[in-house]
């Protein structure tokens, strides 16, 4: 078992009101899983995402990541278990707009403690394993917004990480683009790594093996995705919808 | 196998992390330049100032050289403490013949002289000088000072013994008084009496910073004779074998006036012996607090740069919240955060203090050619180029830290949702 997710709560208090962000989530995950995690906007998912990014700790409950308790960790060692286990995609892309694709791809090697040994040589591997090796030297500016989130991507998965993390990963793509990057998350889970991806688009969950239905805080249902994943036929129904949504 | 490879991962951390914020520097240049002007301007005045000292220092210096840095003065002192604190002036001075056998009785003194200043009136004919410097004099004093006769005799052991009326004068009183350029043999008044003229003695070395010196008209006459005129209080000077055993001259000087001034084993001395390298310490004080007082100015310009490099130091943390907060998500620890902005603080006043001694040396090169300031000998002493720069950083180091400290706490999720 991979991840291990026992009894999580999140609570803020805003004011003199209560907020129960998480409500009690157990969650079992185990390696080469491609789950996709859906649900209306504050059901909680990205309050899940952040505790399985090790971003945020719960207020109460367990977060076994790989055989490490997680949950009572201090700030320097979840920022090794981000650096080495975690592999972070975000929906705004994040890339230092000053550096080349090469440089964004080998941030993370900064911060790990073997990162200075074939530095340039770990990133260019990377670049090319979601088919940029050619992009290596264009700054962000210069790069489509798919090239841009495949940069991330490589980015993400520099450290070899134990899961790859994407919140909407899509959500700042068109159709043509988002077809890109889900063949490439499925070509990434058939060479064996684990993905969660956060979605509110149903076609793009469909990729994934297994979804999770996010209600309140709560984990409303658990399902796994029968057939296997046609990318090509979720983004023709994103692109009817596209085209719709211009009409 | 990490052990040995912490501190080179370390050294490419801080190499990296410095040539990071030279790009950050690089990209906000004008920000960058305004933001270490305060800094600019304290390191170059307080390395100018410092500059400015050393070039009269070693002026001094020169000047101390020409006038002999072997020699003793011996004057009395009231201690402040023992039975002499408050004895009057009359008790504590010096009398002629506490002083007899010196030279014999200490090795390390070369020559000797007893000195007695007073100022008279010096009439000859229908010129006359008021208030000319009138000084007893023995015959050592002329190799004592350096100043020779060039006309005439210097005092012969005759003329000391003999209380005679005679005297040397200087140039300018000669002149003053319109004598003939050899004026042997000639006679002035000193108050109501009658002086013979036997000899000129060459003026004295003119030094800038002592401008007392040999100044005006001068008159000397035998030290006996001056004792017995005036009866002015009396000083010693001694001139030491060499430079090196001035030390020891002092020393032993101090012993023998101890015994013909009979204290008591626990009595303070009722004199100083002064060398003229103290005068060079005096200096050294002066220097000091003139040097304390410009660095507490450059402290205040450098207070007022650092909390500019503090402001600007937080807009940038404010600037770059997303970055932080991505290089928070992918690994980096707050440590590594802190250091970052630490290092980009510390950079920024570093150059601020490298740009402030490339205006210092400026100013130095400007004030070495101004004429008549003393200061050609200016310059910045390696010590100082490594205070300033090492103050400027230690500012860098003080008021990044708040920003840095602000930036290593950002929550990585607020920061990354930061617009």
């Amino acid at each position: 078992m991979l991840i291990r997710l026992t009894g999580i709560k999140k609570i803020y208090q805003v004011g003199v009101e209560t907020i129960h962000a998480l409500d009690g989530v157990d969650l079992q995950v185990d390696a080469n899983e491609f789950v996709a995690i859906m649900g209306p906007s504050g059901s909680g998912k990205s309050t899940l995402m952040n505790i399985l990014g090790c971003l945020d700790r719960p207020t109460h409950g367990t977060y076994e990541l790989a055989g490490e308790q997680t949950s009572r960790m201090g700030g320097s060692a979840l920022a090794r278990v981000r650096n080495q286990r975690i592999g972070f995609v975000f929906q705004s892309f994040e890339l230092m707009p000053r550096f080349s694709a090469v440089r964004n791809v080998a941030l993370p090697l900064t911060y790990s403690p073997d990162g200075w040994s074939n530095r340039r040589r770990k990133a260019l591997d990377a670049l090319a394993r979601v088919n940029l090796a050619d992009r290596a030297a264009h700054r962000p500016n210069q790069l489509s917004g798919g090239q841009k989130q495949r940069v991330a991507i490589a980015r993400a998965l520099i450290n070899q990480p134990d899961i790859l993390l994407a919140d909407e990963p899509t959500g700042n793509l068109d159709s043509r683009t988002t077809e890109d990057i889900l063949k490439l998350l499925v070509q990434l889970h058939r060479e064996g790594q684990t993905i969660i991806i956060v979605t509110h688009e149903r076609d793009v969950a469909a990729c994934a093996q297994r979804v999770i239905h996010m209600h309140d805080g709560r984990i409303h249902s658990d399902q796994p995705v029968e057939q296997d994943p046609d990318v090509g036929s979720v983004v023709a129904a994103k692109r009817q919808r596209d085209s719709q949504e211009a009409v | 196998m990490s052990l040995l490879r912490t501190p080179f991962y370390l050294a490419r951390f801080l190499l990296q992390s410095i040539l990071l914020a030279l790009g950050q520097i690089w990209m906000n240049k004008t920000r960058s330049v305004l933001t270490t002007t305060g800094i600019v301007i304290g390191v170059a005045a307080v390395t100018a100032v410092i500059a400015a000292l050393t070039g009269l220092r070693s002026n001094i210096l020169g000047e101390f050289e020409a006038l002999g840095t072997n020699k003793l003065y011996i004057i009395p002192y009231r201690p402040d403490t023992g039975r002499f604190q408050h004895a009057s002036g009359r008790t504590l001075r010096f009398t002629p013949d506490q002083f007899d056998g010196l030279v014999e009785h200490c090795p390390s003194v070369a020559g000797f002289t007893l000195l007695a200043d007073a100022a008279d009136k010096v009439i000859r004919g229908d010129r006359s000088i008021d208030g000319a410097r009138i000084t007893g004099i023995q015959p050592a004093w002329h190799e004592i000072e350096n100043r020779t006769v060039t006309l005439g005799r210097p005092f012969s052991l005759l003329d000391e013994q003999r209380a005679a009326y005679v005297c040397l004068i200087n140039p300018e009183t000669r002149d003053q008084l319109r004598l003939d350029r050899d004026c042997n043999g000639q006679s002035i008044y000193i108050g109501n009496r009658r002086f013979l003229i036997v000899g000129v003695v060459e003026p004295a070395v003119q030094s800038a910073l002592f401008l007392n010196q040999g100044e005006g008209a001068e008159v000397f006459v035998p030290f006996r004779t001056h004792w017995n005129v005036w009866q002015s209080r009396l000083i010693a000077i001694a001139a030491s074998q060499s430079p090196d055993v001035s030390d020891d001259a002092r020393a032993e000087v101090r012993f023998f006036l101890r015994q013909t001034r009979e204290l008591k084993p626990d009595d303070p001395d009722t004199f100083r012996i002064e060398v003229i390298e103290q005068y060079l310490r005096q200096f050294d004080r002066v220097a000091a607090t003139i040097t304390m007082v410009a660095g507490a100015i450059v402290g205040v310009s450098l207070l007022v740069g650092g909390v500019g490099i503090m402001n600007i130091m937080l807009v940038s943390v404010s600037e770059r919240t997303r970055e932080i907060g991505l290089r928070k998500a992918v690994g980096a620890r707050p440590a590594a955060i802190l250091f970052q902005f630490l290092i980009e603080a510390v950079t920024l006043c570093s150059l601020g203090g490298l740009l402030g001694i490339a205006g210092g040396w400026a100013l130095t090169l400007l004030m070495a050619v101004l004429p008549g300031a003393q200061l050609d000998k200016a310059y910045i002493p390696l010590w100082a180029i490594a205070v300033a720069f090492g103050f400027s950083a230690l500012v860098g180091v003080f008021f990044g830290m708040f920003p840095a400290f602000k930036a290593a706490g950002l929550d990585p999720i607020e920061a990354l949702r930061h617009e």
